[in-house]
């Protein structure tokens, strides 16, 4: 049994309940124990740009609190994966250090801070969830979204390829489904500038959602709360912008693991998703 | 020309974030590489690092296109010469901050995390949904944050 401590930040609990659940019961299957962090907050990244430091204490006292269990962080959104992640540099630093004990902060184990799939990909591993598939998906084609933040800065993950990701193709390949490789998969969802010109963002958001029509996917997998409020949640909107429909399903990748694991949709939280995923369910 | 600050981009460099903006010797990677520019001509990597370089600080500061970076990180990955604009922007944001430009979104943020700790407020209604779908209940994460602002000083953008 693998332990390590949940971070579930502001969106995936309440508004990507789906998300969580598939991610439970896709860790319960393959050994792996969570210990929820009850007191955790916001990672701090939406304060970011009005000031780094009120962002990093925020993101810090997350990080401290997973240390002070002597367990990993695991995180399921991308952004914070990147914050937290951004944290734990900075708490060597002697300055920033003292403002956090002043604050009755504490950090006594070094930690690691790591997406739930980058968990899956080095701690499990490729060939123990491949042993684990009981009903491969094979009559479903997949385009996977990476989403920024799960490598990049690479200053602070060191992990897969910024320019060619692999990983997350690699894990969609073991569900048994045809994964549709691509030139763009660094694009950004433009959930980040929604917020500040929304126009732009729905822009964004279509040229992955083009990309995954024009290579006819079933179904578009996201790791990130904010790129799946871009594709799915304002998928209707992208469409009437560019007056086109897609009605692509967008699935956590645990959710699609999940299925291929022999767990019933229910227990993948399918019937949560926005757009309908009738279209798998068919071909399970 | 009166307009021009010769000494903002030293106050850039002493932002975190914005240390190497003067290692930039604009060959227009960060440009070629963002993925607003390709979508909003507005925006353009190259020509703010100019801009802050040349002293142009108020048009840089009062212009909405500095919230338009999507902090992707693709520039950051391809400076050959390791200026990490991504972070520069960021600097540039929080400068502004500190000099009143703060569009009113972000100001909601800070309200809402002061008291909530979390975007979203988790209550009882919240709570019951996630118990009949066998998750945890989530507590409070009150207290803290106000704590962490007051040091900083950040919750005064918000009394201003």
């Amino acid at each position: 049994m693998k332990r390590y401590a949940l971070f579930l930040g502001c969106t995936v609990p309440v508004r990507a309940q789906h998300y969580e659940l598939a991610t439970r019961n896709v860790a319960k299957e393959l050994g792996i124990e969570f210990v929820d962090l009850k007191e955790g907050s916001c990672c701090g990244f939406p304060l970011k740009a009005l000031d780094a430091e009120t962002s990093l204490l925020m993101a810090a006292r997350n990080v401290g609190l997973a240390s002070n269990l002597g367990l990993d962080v695991v995180t399921l959104c991308n952004s914070c994966t990147a914050m937290l992640s951004d944290a734990q540099v900075k708490l060597k630093e002697s300055e920033f250090r003292k403002k956090f004990t002043e604050l009755g902060f504490t950090y006594p184990n070094e930690i690691k801070v790591r997406h739930f799939v980058r968990v899956l990909y080095e701690d499990i591993g490729v060939e123990d969830i491949k042993k684990a598939i009981r009903k491969p998906l094979n009559n479903l084609r997949i385009i996977s979204h990476y989403g920024c933040h799960y490598l990049r800065p690479s200053y602070l993950h060191t992990f897969d390829s910024v320019e060619n990701p692999h990983t997350l193709d690699e894990l969609t390949g073991l569900t048994g489904a045809t994964v549709i490789d691509y030139q763009e998969k660094k694009l950004c969802c433009g959930g980040s500038v929604l917020g500040v010109d929304e126009e732009l963002a729905v822009k964004m958001a279509n040229q992955k959602l083009s990309i995954a029509k024009n290579n006819n996917a079933d179904v578009l997998i996201s790791i990130c709360p904010f790129c799946t409020v871009m594709y799915e949640d304002n998928q209707r909107k992208v469409e009437a912008k560019f007056n086109t429909t897609y009605n692509i399903p967008v699935l956590y990748y645990p959710q699609l693991l999940g299925l291929s694991l022999g767990l019933p949709p229910d227990a993948c939280g399918l019937k949560f998703n926005r757009i309908k995923p009738d279209n798998i369910i068919s071909k399970l | 020309m009166s307009e021009l600050d010769p000494k903002f981009k030293y106050r850039v460099a002493r932002e975190p974030g914005g240390e190497k903006i003067k290692l930039c010797f604009a060959c227009g990677i960060c440009t070629a590489s963002c993925p607003i520019r390709e979508i909003d001509e507005r925006y353009n990597p190259r020509k703010i690092i100019r801009m802050i370089l040349l002293g142009m600080k108020k048009r840089v500061l009062e212009n909405d296109f500095i919230w338009f970076c999507s902090s992707c990180y693709a520039c950051t990955e391809r400076c050959p010469q390791g200026v990490r604009f991504t972070d520069v922007m960021n600097a540039i944001k929080n400068i502004a901050v500190k000099e009143g430009y703060v569009p009113w979104a972000f100001v909601q943020q800070i309200e809402i995390l002061k008291k909530h700790g979390r975007l979203y407020e988790i209550d009882e209604f919240d709570n019951n949904k996630r118990s009949a779908l066998g998750l945890p209940r989530i507590a409070k994460a009150k207290g803290f944050t106000q704590k962490i602002m007051e040091l900083t000083g950040i919750d005064k953008i918000t009394k201003r």
